[in-house]
């Protein structure tokens, strides 16, 4: 079954570069043209065409390019001419980071104040813990990004700029990078902690939990031991989801904190035209995407005895 | 039974439910008491109130109701004045509680024996390795087979039976002093049922442990207890000991559950040899994708006759009734309708060939859409079937209501949730009938009701056969429920058919072994029954292990 999932992911990822070459394919303009401007002569046009690769048809250009990505090289950006390979890595590094630095803060937290607001449901604690979370989800993330530039940059606790380099200090790193990331957790902490809660108080009707309470189970074991493990496949589930967006939907959070991210490089390279970065980051968020849905649905069929041990 | 000391003394308890905004008395002012080693059976329909007390013993109540009235002292604890605390010190520890449904009471995330030492080890009662290898001992003693091994498998990987006896080895893991049985071979077979009515005696013996048995079955109730309490509505009916109570019942609602299998049918004479039948199955083989689970299954329904298929749960009895509907295409034979092959797969059939069949199912209350009205359940088959609309739909689904003797004006506009099992039950037959089938499947439409709703379901069912001439597929593992409807009847064990014939041949002997176990199996109003039965098979070398 497993096996199966992973052959369906590797599927996915197939006809999502077949749709990401397809898009640009169909893209109006000859690209050779455009870099080379209106004044070229045909010839020059076509020898550069050749150079470039693009008499071939596109299904051979799309192998080639494929085969070149699996290597690790997306070719070169239209812009500059530089390696995307370089271009990326560095950026990716940092989306990575962020990504990483919010979901260590966020799934704990998340996971925490949900089980609490199980166990405590309909108290005044569990109100007050949904309209917190739900009042920092309802804001924009721009909005919940510059409120904290006011609280936490202006007192000068924060810089308001995250702008990081490769030799900077992890300490330091962490330090700048602290109000994104803080911005992140706000934006992605509701989804989860609504999802935790929820799906330990479906599993609180079921006969099992009132076995569990008829042999003098306590509150706290009933949630953590009884219901928790069943409820695990949703929270996984949503999880993945918030974690693929925090890989993939931080542009603009990027942007607020001139944050050296992927998603800045591509809406920069979506205004410079630079397709083939586009293409790349593109193909990169994809995979994320892929990647994190695909290990949430083989975790959560391991969470599931029934799966894993046949009859 | 003789002078024991005082373990459990219920006093004028009045326990509470919430429904539409206001507190409805469930039970009301019922005393009990019991004796250490003493086993108190608990007996009434649904909605008696038996679960609910069962469970106030425990000093737990369920969400939505509560206890209102009158005292439970348990070994003098008044569980009522008692901390939260303290109760839940005394559940899993010194009273212990074993539900109807282990299947769904088992955590399905952990192995068995984890929840077996969950609860000693909360309660500090002895070690895991102690634990473990007491559950080894108990799981030997309720006769489970590979008892080291059984305790490492998860839930999903055990049968029913097993799981129930897991169960009752795990309420008795803290020898507790009480243990509530709560209808706990309801959801069983009755071949399974007797291996664990036998095992849960004989460890409730050894340990001197006292129970309450709470149950519907009469004939179980009387194997199992040393005195009974009759239940109706929350109100305590009577009290005495097995013996009597089955001899000499006082009260005329007694009374009335001694004699309630009382209907039965006239058996009609065999279809003619010129005569088609409506449904035959010829040859038929079906598999769950490589697991093969019909053999080579004939069988045919005549008009205006009813066949009983009969099996233990597994036996193929509903893969019979999924292949004849065209959902379960099988692997080889055929279906005829009429003496016409029908297409396998419903995909392939004609509307009209889709309406001639209908089904009814065993849980009426996930059978009917709890978001449509009454209007619409039996309507919509109407509509779609025969293409009738407005006024005209509108008064056929009327004459439906009045068919199943529900008053359309009071009816019509209700949902689901409003009404009561064997209501609920009612409509799925209207709906069956809205699409004037002449071949019904009734799924073991009476399993999951009372005894008195039951027998009114079969009297209605056996009164539409004779009006609309329809020939019935009536699946079902009561033997009781073949005596009162079946003119023919049909035996599966393991996916094949081992014996068929007319009903009165059929309980008569000589039998085929499988229809004698199972005949057999039956429980009987005999306290002795159990005992003599158990000593015949033992004799017989034939005890199931």
């Amino acid at each position: 079954m497993i096996a199966l999932r992973l052959g369906l992911g590797l599927v996915t990822l197939f006809v999502i570069s077949l749709l990401i070459f397809g898009a640009v394919e169909l893209l109006p303009g000859d690209i050779a043209q455009e870099i080379l401007g209106q004044a070229a002569t045909p010839e020059t046009v076509a020898a550069f065409r050749r150079e470039l690769g693009l008499d071939q048809p596109a299904y051979i250009r799309y192998f080639v390019w494929l085969g070149d990505v699996l290597q690790g090289d997306f070719g070169n950006s239209l812009a500059n001419g530089r390696p995307i390979t370089d271009l990326i890595a560095t950026r990716l590094g940092n989306t990575l980071f962020l990504a990483l630095y919010a979901a260590v803060i966020a799934v704990p937290l998340a996971l925490t104040l949900g089980i609490l607001a199980a166990l405590f449901r309909n108290s005044l604690y569990d109100r007050a813990v949904n309209i917190f979370t739900l009042t920092s989800i309802s804001f924009p993330e721009f909005f919940v990004a510059y409120i904290l530039i006011f609280l936490l940059s202006q007192t000068g606790w924060f810089p308001s700029i995250a702008n990081v380099s490769p030799e900077m200090a992890f300490s330091e790193r962490i330090h700048r990078t602290f109000l994104p990331a803080l911005t992140l957790t706000l934006v992605v902490t509701a989804h989860m902690m609504r999802m935790t809660r929820a799906a330990i108080i479906n599993l609180l009707a079921s006969p099992y939990i009132e076995m569990a309470k008829l042999k003098g189970a306590s509150p706290t074991a009933i949630i953590l031991r009884h219901a928790l493990p069943n409820a695990l496949a949703p929270i996984i589930n949503v999880i993945a989801l918030n974690l693929a967006y925090l890989i993939t939907g931080v542009v603009v959070v990027e942007v607020v904190f001139v944050y050296p991210g992927l998603g800045q490089l591509m809406v920069d390279s979506v205004s410079k035209r630079d397709i083939t970065v586009v293409q790349a980051a593109a193909l990169i968020f994809a995979c994320a995407y892929v990647l994190l849905n695909l290990a949430a649905d083989v975790l959560s069929t391991l969470s599931n005895p029934r799966l894993v041990h046949s009859r | 039974m003789s002078e024991q000391s005082l373990l459990l003394e219920i006093k004028d308890l009045h326990i509470e439910g919430r429904a539409d905004e206001t507190w409805q008395p469930i039970v009301k002012g019922v005393d009990l008491t019991l004796h250490r080693g003493e086993v108190m059976g608990l007996i009434g329909e649904s909605g008696a109130g038996k679960s609910t007390i069962g469970l106030a013993a425990m000093g737990f109540t369920r969400d939505g109701c509560r206890i209102s009235g009158g005292s439970i002292e348990f070994d003098g604890i008044n569980l009522r004045k008692a901390s939260e605390a303290k109760r839940r010190g005394l559940r899993g520890k010194r009273i212990a509680y074993v539900a109807q449904s282990a299947a769904a009471s088992f955590n399905p995330a952990h192995k068995l024996i984890d929840q077996y030492c969950e609860a000693p080890l909360s309660h500090h009662v002895m070690s895991r390795e102690e634990a473990e290898k007491d559950a080894v001992e108990l799981y030997r003693r309720m006769r489970l087979p590979n008892p080291e091994e059984i305790g490492f498998r998860y839930p999903h990987q055990v049968s029913g039976g097993q799981l129930q006896r897991a169960m009752t080895a795990m309420a008795m893991a803290c020898r507790p002093d009480l243990i509530i049985f709560d209808e706990p071979t309801t959801a069983l077979d009755v071949t399974t049922q007797i291996e664990v009515l036998a095992a849960i005696r004989d460890i409730v013996e050894q340990f001197h442990t006292a129970a309450i048995y709470i149950t519907h079955d009469l004939a179980v109730v009387a194997q199992m207890a040393d005195r009974i309490k009759v239940l109706l509505k929350g109100d305590e009916v009577e009290e005495a000991d097995t013996r009597t109570m089955l001899a000499t019942p006082k009260e005329d609602y007694t009374k009335s559950l001694w004699a309630v299998r009382s209907h039965e049918r006239k058996e009609q004479p065999l279809a003619g040899p010129g005569e088609t039948p409506v449904v035959s199955l010829r040859n038929i083989d079906a598999a769950y994708g490589k697991a093969p689970v019909l053999f080579d299954v004939s069988f045919d329904i005549h008009a205006r006759r009813t066949v009983a298929v009969v099996g233990e749960s597994g036996s193929g009895k509903s893969t019979a009734a999924r292949v004849i509907t065209g959902l379960l295409p099988p692997s080889s034979g055929e279906v005829l309708f009429d003496g016409q092959a029908l297409p396998t797969g419903y995909q392939a059939r004609s509307k009209d060939q889709l309406r001639q069949a209908q089904m009814i199912y065993q849980m009426a209350d996930t059978a009917l859409n709890p978001m449509q009205k009454i209007r619409e359940i039996i309507g919509r088959p109407v509509a779609f079937y025969l293409g009738l609309s407005g006024k005209a739909l509108e008064e056929r689904t009327r004459e439906l209501l009045n068919l199943i003797e529900l008053e359309p004006d009071d009816f019509i506009d209700r949902l689901p949730s409003e009404l009561s099992g064997g209501q609920k039950q009612r409509i799925g037959i209207a709906r069956a009938l809205a699409a004037e089938p002449r071949f019904i499947i009734c799924d073991e439409v009476t399993s999951a009701l009372d005894q008195l709703v039951a027998e009114g379901i079969l009297k209605l069912l056996d009164r539409l056969q004779s009006e609309f001439d329809l020939a019935y597929m009536f699946i079902t593992h009561d033997l009781a429920t073949v005596r009162a409807i079946a003119d023919e009847v049909v035996v599966m064990k393991e996916g094949k058919v081992v014996e068929q014939g007319r009903k009165s041949e059929m309980f008569q002997p000589p039998h085929h072994p499988y229809t004698e176990l199972l005949l057999s199996s039956v429980p009987e109003m005999d306290p002795d029954w159990l005992d003599r039965l158990l000593a015949e098979r033992a004799a017989a070398g034939t005890e199931p292990a």
